[in-house]
């Protein structure tokens, strides 16, 4: 089967490069996904003030430790972009490698922290603000999961200077998968 | 690889040796997915057809031995209701018109080669008959199908102990969910290609209606799904991890749900009926010989209808214990989002105003698209009036209502892109009379069947109840005939639909050939063969005008072919 790219793929009259038209598309779908558990999870909050209490649970300082590492990781992101504008592949690589370094090390401390958690006796079953907890963190996680596969092969294709355009558009991907949890982290941790 | 040439090699068939599997089931062909889409949805259809006579049936005739099904039990009776109402929403209405007619026209009306991700397109169609397949498979296992209405309302659809379906529910939802991930990589696909891979010289106002609009029902899809999958994903962790998001006696909320589904709801309404819109708008200005009377009041009010389409969802929810401040607001919105759609038919109508009409087959369906649409949308003010809604919600006058809406959206619009398209899409044409036939016997079938419903609505007839012989209010001779009367419509208008199986077959193998451009059309489809091969055009055309340049003064042709230099 022939992989030609088709003459549609190559045109821009939007005056935008098609791959990165489609990621912003993207991401505007996972808005309304993200907003819609948000939404759902200040409206309750607001109607139940045991939420509070629950919240008090979690533990500020890894969360904001996490914080730290994703958006670390997104300054990676940015330093493989402007290596690949440059024509640099292995640069461009080796920054990729960090971000998935760093999504790899969010996760890792949300495993240990979600087992630490579950241990004292806070499961999704716990209460609906535990249920949040978890639905809306663990949505996020297996959104840091694919950017981390997403980013894996585009930095084996980035390493031979391959589809270098590829390494821009994974990073803005990577950008709102950050902004999605500077959302969370307030609304899971900090306010108690 | 930029250059506008297709090598000729890529005539009909790219690869000769290709196998028929490899053609047809793992092709990135815009034009075999539209196939792929159109063929499942179709058989589908026919899966909730037979669903709907069997219910029928029983409504018309309590406890009768249904030919073809048997007796039907109350479970039996409400999972027939519910999956034909969930099949033809989101696994005919959407893949047919949005899909199909998405996958086939976009590329072509452009004037581009393909899609621009031909490989999430052919992901998408594989995800979508996953879906069917598991939705399908939900039949069968213990306890049967999901019977808890489409709406999936918990806390029946959270738990098994009330819904008796402790597989149907959640497979339902997860059917429902991969259905909605590949119209989400569908329409991504969709709004790109129509964006950036516009034919040189096609300028946003050159773009036909009918691309316009499966753009706008795309985007619309996008921006209202996102709650529902977060909603669908709590609602499955209801389910299985016994979480309570939506449980009362736990901290939970069961009308989060009702707002979660209906902010999708809603506007999936408008999704659906913009690509029939468009689909009927290309088909009264190339049969009536004239320009679309406003071609941007059309683009303006589809997009405003579809801003307007976000705030008026809890008018489905006026007997939920919604703030009747609140139930004053959607009332409000609800009757101003008729304005646009009103406006949409009145720009339909002068189109159709001193022009020179040819009544064939794809005419006549567009025609009983504003017929039967228009009554749809009158009924549905009453049911916006939060007032009124009090007495009629959840009775047959809804339902009479939103079929009056769903039936020219689904049915009318699908045959009439069909029947107009025919020729492009098989290179042979489709038989007038016979296709007439079929038009008149599906059409005064319709009206039969749904017709009595308003009145028995209006008469107090609930909408889920199984037998109304319970109801001895309910069960009175007037209501028991115009009950058989919609029963026997509805036989009446499935005995029709063998003619256009029937029609569609013979048309293919023994049709008369079909030339470029039957219709005299001026959209660029027409110019690529029919059927186009791989790649649509030897050399990518190149765009003059906008598409509805019919009876242009001083020119000898009626119409103007947008790629035509001036």
């Amino acid at each position: 089967m022939s992989s030609a790219r088709p003459i549609a793929t190559t045109r821009s009259s939007a005056g935008m490069p098609t791959g990165r038209l489609a990621v912003w598309w993207v991401i505007a779908s996972e808005i309304v996904i993200f907003g819609g558990i948000l939404a759902s999870y200040i409206m309750h909050r607001l109607a139940h003030d045991a939420f509070a209490a629950q919240a008090a649970h979690t533990n500020t300082w890894i969360g904001a430790f996490n914080t730290f590492v994703l958006l670390t990781s997104s300054l990676s992101a940015v330093m493989a972009h402007r290596a690949a504008d440059h024509g640099d592949a292995k640069g461009a690589a080796n920054y990729l490698w960090l971000t998935v370094g760093g999504g790899a090390t969010f996760l890792i401390v949300k495993a240990f922290e979600w087992t630490h958690e579950i241990r004292e006796g806070f499961t999704i079953t716990s209460s609906t603000f535990w249920s949040f907890y978890y639905t809306a963190a663990g949505i996020h996680a297996s959104h840091v999961l694919a950017g981390m596969v997403l980013m894996s092969y585009i930095a084996l294709d980035a390493a031979k200077g391959r589809e270098m355009q590829r390494v821009e558009y994974v990073g803005l991907y990577w950008h709102f998968v950050d902004i999605v949890w500077i959302f969370l982290f307030p609304l899971l941790y900090i306010a108690k | 690889m930029a250059t506008q040439h297709v090598e000729p090699a890529h005539e009909h068939h790219a690869h000769p040796q290709e196998s028929w599997f490899r053609h047809y089931m793992l092709s990135t062909d815009h034009k075999i997915i539209c196939f792929q889409y159109m063929f499942t949805g179709m058989a589908l259809a026919v899966v909730a057809g037979f669903f709907s006579y069997v219910f029928r049936m029983q409504m018309a005739f309590p406890g009768m031995h249904v030919p073809g099904w048997g007796l039907v039990t109350p479970n039996e009776y409400n999972m027939l209701i519910t999956n034909h109402g969930a099949i033809m929403i989101f696994w005919v209405a959407m893949p047919v018109l949005i899909a199909a007619f998405g996958n086939y026209l976009i590329p072509l009306m452009i004037g581009a080669d393909d899609m621009v991700f031909p490989k999430v397109n052919r992901l998408s169609y594989q995800i979508f008959l996953l879906s069917a397949i598991v939705l399908i498979a939900s039949f069968f296992t213990q306890g049967g199908g999901f019977g808890g209405a489409w709406t999936i309302y918990p806390p029946l659809s959270a738990k098994p102990e009330y819904n008796l379906t402790p597989w149907g529910s959640s497979l339902f939802l997860v059917a429902v969910a991969l259905e909605f991930i590949a119209f989400l990589l569908g329409g991504i696909n969709f709004i790109t290609t129509a964006m950036n891979s516009r034919a040189p010289g096609m300028s946003y106002h050159h773009i036909p209606i009918v691309v316009w609009m499966i753009v706008i029902a795309s985007m619309l899809f996008m921006a209202s799904v996102g709650p529902l999958i977060a909603g669908a994903i709590m609602l499955v962790f209801d389910q299985t991890l016994h979480t309570a998001f939506f449980d009362p006696n736990r901290g939970g909320d069961p009308i989060l749900w009702q707002h979660l589904f209906w902010f999708f709801g809603h506007p999936e309404v408008y999704v659906v009926l913009l690509p029939a819109l468009g689909i009927t708008a290309e088909i009264i200005t190339t049969m009536s010989r004239k320009k679309l009377f406003a071609y941007k009041t059309v683009l303006n009010t589809a997009i405003g209808t579809g801003v307007l389409s976000f705030t008026v969802w809890a008018h489905h929810q006026f007997v939920a214990g919604i703030d009747p401040r609140m139930a004053n607001i959607f009332t409000v919105m609800t009757l101003i989002i008729s304005i646009p759609i009103a406006e949409m038919m009145f720009v339909y109508i002068a189109t159709l105003y001193g022009g020179s009409i040819t009544l064939n087959t794809p005419m006549l369906w567009a025609l009983s698209f504003i017929f039967t649409f228009l009554i749809g949308g009158v009924t549905g003010i009453f049911l916006g009036a939060s007032g009124a809604d009090i007495y009629l919600h959840d009775t047959y006058f809804v339902l009479a209502h939103f079929h009056y809406t769903f039936f020219p959206i689904a049915i009318i619009g699908t045959f009439a892109g069909v029947s107009f398209w025919f020729p492009k899409m098989s290179g042979k044409m489709m038989n007038d009379t016979l296709g007439k036939i079929h038009f008149w016997g599906t059409f005064l079938g319709f009206n039969g069947i749904f017709i009595p419903l308003f009145i028995t609505g209006m008469l107090g007839d609930h909408r889920r109840i199984f037998d109304h012989n319970f109801f001895p209010e309910l069960a009175t001779p007037t209501l028991k005939g115009l009950r058989e009367f919609a029963t026997l419509s509805l036989l009446f208008m499935l005995a029709f639909q063998p003619i256009w199986f029937y029609n569609v077959i013979t048309s293919l193998l023994w049709g008369k050939p079909a030339p470029k451009n039957p219709w005299n059309s001026n959209t660029l489809e027409w110019t690529a063969d029919s059927p186009p091969p791989h790649g649509n055009w030897p050399t990518l055309p190149i765009v003059y005008r906008g598409p509805y340049e019919y009876s242009t003064p001083n020119r000898s042709e009626d119409y103007w072919p947008q790629n035509v230099p001036s």
